[in-house]
């Protein structure tokens, strides 16, 4: 059924839905209302987890680490600084193949201090081994964490999965959102069954000491892992289609691209704007495209090279940036792309929440069909004197 | 006010001297005197650091910088804070 | 074919521009059509100006941006209108709701509608509070028709309880009676 809430509300009912046993969060700026409202429903019985409310964002972390060893779905959710404070414990869970699911709600990092919105976040941990999810909408927000549980828990994958959705953009948006029914959810996620788990009565230990012998055999299996991913995506994706009508069984979203010349590449809530302007370039006879990726890590590096083969000019909007070099996704597209003569360009945009509307990205593809680009798009010279 | 972009994000002090935030109210406080115990509890909570202790110890809000929140008359023990419409 | 229409509201910290918002869509939903809110964000102090905006679309709405050429204006407080160019990018045809006692001194831009109402007055009347959002709720209603009374009446009924919850749907009618009667 259709219903209208808040982003952090609806995807607090679809983590409901999947059934964490233990949630630990840090319930101080900066965090969402998803935690909130999780709290709110263990307090009323209408949701059976433990809910550990820690000193840190590292502690929360590292409580769900220990009791995803323990063989427990877990959950987290965090944001911004709170993710930066977390990121040791990230390394760690991949590297201990805990299949923790964590929202991150998007937003910039300090200093200087900003509240809103940007990707810097997350992309800061693309190295971490977590998959990286991107929604365009809250619909999508919430149908990931669906698949996200059902891919990291996946015996072939045991990765940790991010489900980014843009901070204010998307968290403190009302709009309507098709929730699954908890038969639904049953049906489609099965209880969490780890291959190993803690257990006093027949003990192991997690986490241990590797010598350079084995060190790097860890790594790539970690990575090898990740690639394999892939195929799990697109077959949760399929059958969450299957069963529900929204299909997510490609890595990446082509809209309008069969005969695009320009095609933006782009992540997150941009991507509605960028269609609504698409739709006024092409009705203006200009052969523009979007290629949305939804998953960041694994990088879906050939379906990209696929869908771009043809057109003459890439642009790539990057809410975040690789400082000293490029945004984090225009040095992958390029990559994927070495070799094929098209132009990739790149567009820092957005960062810190500035706003973008359809006027911007109308302007960047005429930027783009140029060859201007590689640059931060919107700066206020004004101010930089 | 120019921020210094190429040193971080550092200021001088006195900016919230610059931001009149008077022009944001859209109630008034009024203090009444005769049944203000001068206890100060008002000075303590502005938030905005705008109720100045007048020579004889009443307080006395700074309207320049008093945004109209209302904490003082919320709180005031002796209930002598009256909010009153603006007219702008 | 533009079906689209926007709504952006002015308000100060404090006044319930979000809240505004989000039960002006939650009704528009009620009603049978696609609906979205969000706010703008600013220093999270009250009495500071804040924005929020709403849109209608007969079909699911895609468009992230903030609102800059509305169809509907409502301002919370008339003291915004020296701090705040409130009137900015409006549509020529577009409706503007004011809460103010007196009438407006601004310049109007010319093709736009103004209502003006002292929802401050109707508020402290009804909820013995300032908080004027869900009179102008309902003065919206009326001047805009985008949204139905009773389906905001139980917008106001599932975000607020008991007697609060009646008293604010007491001010969303007073304001829409009465701007019924000048419109």
């Amino acid at each position: 059924m259709m219903e209208i809430m808040e982003g952090s509300h609806a995807v607090a009912h679809a983590v409901r839905m999947c059934r964490p046993e233990v949630i630990a969060a840090y319930p101080i700026t900066p965090q969402t209302h998803i935690v909130e409202a999780l709290a709110e429903m263990v307090a009323n019985c209408s949701l059976d987890a433990e809910y550990i409310t820690v000193e840190s964002e590292f502690s929360a972390l590292s409580a769900c680490l220990g009791a995803s060893a323990a063989g427990s779905r877990v959950y987290s959710a965090t944001t911004s600084q709170g993710l930066a404070l977390m990121f040791e414990v990230c390394f760690n869970t991949a590297g201990m193949r805990l299949p923790v699911v964590m929202s991150i709600v998007n937003r910039a990092l300090g200093a200087p201090l900003s509240i809103w919105n940007d990707q810097q976040d997350s992309i800061s941990l693309r190295d971490s081994g977590w998959l990286q999810f991107y929604a365009e909408d809250n619909q999508e927000a919430t149908d990931l964490h669906y698949i996200a549980y059902r891919v990291a828990e996946d015996k072939g994958v045991l990765l940790p999965a991010f489900v980014c959705f843009d901070g204010f953009i998307l968290s403190h948006t009302y709009e309507p959102v098709e929730m699954l029914t908890q038969e639904q959810v049953d049906s489609y996620l099965p209880p969490y069954s780890p291959v190993q788990r803690l257990d006093s009565k027949n003990p192991i230990s997690i986490g241990l000491f590797a010598s350079p012998d084995y060190y790097m055999e860890f790594r790539y299996e970690i990575d090898r892992a990740m690639k394999a991913s892939s195929q799990v995506i697109r077959e949760a994706g399929r059958r969450f289609g299957e069963m529900f009508g929204r299909d997510y069984s490609n890595l990446v979203e082509e809209y309008r691209m069969d005969d695009a010349e320009c095609a933006i590449v782009a992540m997150g809530s941009i991507c509605g704007t960028v269609k609504d302007a698409i739709d006024e370039m092409r009705r203006d006879g200009q052969k523009a495209g979007l290629l949305r990726i939804r998953t960041f890590r694994p990088f879906p590096g050939d379906e990209i090279k696929k869908a771009l083969a043809g057109v003459s000019s890439v642009a790539v909007l990057d809410k975040n940036i690789s400082l000293g070099a490029k945004g984090a996704v225009a040095l992958e597209v390029r990559d994927a792309l070495y070799g094929s003569g098209i132009p990739v360009l790149d567009y820092i945009i957005a960062l810190g929440g500035r706003d973008v509307a359809k006027k911007d990205i109308k302007s960047v593809v005429k930027m783009a069909m140029a060859g201007n680009g590689d640059l931060f798009y919107g700066l206020r010279g004004e101010v930089l004197g | 006010m120019i921020m210094p972009l190429g040193l971080g994000c550092s200021s001088r002090p006195g900016t919230s001297r610059v931001n009149r935030t008077g022009s944001w109210r859209t109630f008034r406080p009024v203090f009444l005197r005769d049944k203000c115990t001068k206890c100060r509890l008002c000075i303590q909570l502005c938030p905005e650091g705008c109720i100045m202790e007048e020579s004889e110890g009443f307080p006395v809000p700074d309207y320049t910088y008093c945004k109209g929140c209302g904490l003082c008359a919320e709180e005031c023990p002796a209930e002598v804070i009256e909010m009153q419409k603006e007219e702008k | 074919m533009i079906s689209l229409r926007e709504l952006r509201i002015h308000g100060r910290g404090g006044q319930g521009s979000v809240t505004a918002a989000e039960l002006i869509a939650v009704a528009a939903f009620a009603g049978g059509v696609y609906s979205q809110a969000f706010p703008a964000f600013g220093v999270e102090r009250r009495g500071a100006p804040v924005q929020a905006f709403v849109r209608f679309d007969d079909r699911k709405i895609r468009l992230r941006s903030q609102v800059y050429e509305p169809d509907y204006i409502i301002v919370q407080d008339s003291t915004l209108i020296s701090d705040v160019n409130v009137f900015h990018g409006v549509k020529p045809g577009g409706v503007v709701i004011v809460n103010t006692e007196k009438p407006l001194a601004a310049q109007i831009p010319a093709g736009v509608k103004v209502i003006t109402l002292d929802a401050t007055s109707i508020a402290l009347k009804h909820l013995g509070v300032p908080i004027t959002n869900t009179t102008l709720m309902g003065a919206f209603a009326a001047a805009s028709g985008e949204i139905d009374l009773t389906a905001l009446e139980e917008a106001i009924r599932g975000r607020f309880t008991g007697e609060m919850a009646e008293k604010n749907v007491a001010a969303a009618r007073e304001a829409y009676a009465l701007v019924r009667g000048v419109s």
